[in-house]
């Protein structure tokens, strides 16, 4: 691995302010057991040519392409699409490859419309189930296990302490993905985005809500503290 | 094709189905999730053991049953998913939000019983 200070040093002048830091970027302390077991079995599956490495590449390449702004993109066109939001809720997975975003394995997807009267939040709680083949890797709290217990026993409790307080009247409706289905919440439109566009509308909308814990914020509002 | 009962309209194609390819459960149907203790990989979750939910839906079409075909058995018979959902406070003795509260997961059909209401 090439020491980056000096890398650097041959890149440019220093003659400018410099507020970064020259570490060098290096891999500190003793891999852990998971990471030395990952390392071993992708090594052993290449050599046993059971997996060839550009698959292995490919596969990430595969997920580094699928990240929030597909979703966004699919929540925004069935906020302005009466009919492409009807055949997103009846099959999430065809839908999205009206995208031209492919599913590669054998999930399917339902798609969780939030309402006045509902809001859907997801979890695994078996490990981290999620729609990666749309939304890309998860987050790590999604994947730990705080959120995966708690979520299922006290989701108000898990709502509150990402800023979203939802009514007693309305019911927190929490799917646990454990089967071969993922899911995607389609959340509310905020109010007073009439005029924008359906790329603007995109533009509003990230992965946190999309699995449920925030709500949409419209472009006026202001971040919870 | 979605084989959601015995009976066909009078102008679908009158034909037999596959025992497995009618879903047992239909939306509205309640159900009690099984007891068991399987040795090794399982899906469904500990907390819902034993509990008393609503089907939601079924999901099309009918699948492998992904605790077996963790094992690598991936071939032979398919039965169907259902969607069923459990009120919180049914799930959780001290569950003290709201009684709107509620649980959705998808369940494979060998681990329902049908429940008299």
């Amino acid at each position: 691995m090439t020491n980056e200070a000096s890398v650097h040093a041959d890149d440019h002048s220093h003659d400018g302010d410099h507020s970064h830091s020259h570490a060098p970027v290096q891999q500190e302390g003793h891999p852990s057991y998971y990471e030395i077991m990952e390392i071993a079995v992708r090594e052993l599956l290449v050599e046993k040519k059971l997996l060839g490495p550009g698959e292995i590449r490919r596969q990430i390449e595969v997920l580094d392409s699928r990240t929030p702004a597909l979703g966004a993109k699919v929540v925004a066109k069935a906020w302005v699409d009466a009919a492409f939001k009807a055949r997103l809720l009846e099959n999430g997975r065809t839908a999205c490859e009206e995208f031209g975003i492919s599913f590669y394995d054998d999930t399917q997807l339902i798609v969780l419309e939030n309402t006045e009267k509902i809001h859907n939040v997801i979890v695994c709680t078996l490990c981290s189930c999620y729609p990666r083949a749309l939304l890309g890797l998860p987050p790590d709290w999604y994947k730990l296990k705080p959120y995966r217990a708690r979520t299922v026993s006290e989701p108000r409790v898990v709502l509150a302490e990402f800023g979203t307080v939802i009514p007693d009247d309305v019911e927190v409706r929490v799917s646990d993905s454990t089967a071969m289905v993922r899911y995607l919440v389609l959340p509310l439109r905020p109010s007073g985005t009439e005029a924008l566009t359906e790329e603007e509308l995109a533009a509003l909308v990230t992965r946190d809500a999309m699995i449920g814990v925030i709500m949409v914020k419209g472009p006026n509002e202001k971040e919870a503290p | 094709m979605r084989p959601e009962s015995t009976e066909n309209p009078a102008s679908a194609a009158k034909v037999v189905f596959a025992e497995r390819e009618i879903p047992i459960f239909r939306a509205g149907d309640i159900v009690r999730v099984a007891e068991r203790s399987p040795v090794g990989h399982y899906r469904v979750p500990t907390y819902l053991r034993g509990k008393i939910g609503v089907v939601e839906a079924v999901i099309e079409p009918p699948g492998i049953d992904n605790e077996d075909e963790s094992f690598g058995r991936n071939a032979g018979i398919k039965l169907h998913y259902y969607r069923v959902s459990f009120p919180m406070k049914s799930i959780w003795e001290n569950y003290e939000d709201s009684s709107k509260d509620a649980l959705h997961i998808e369940v494979f059909e060998t681990w329902l019983q049908k429940e008299k209401p």
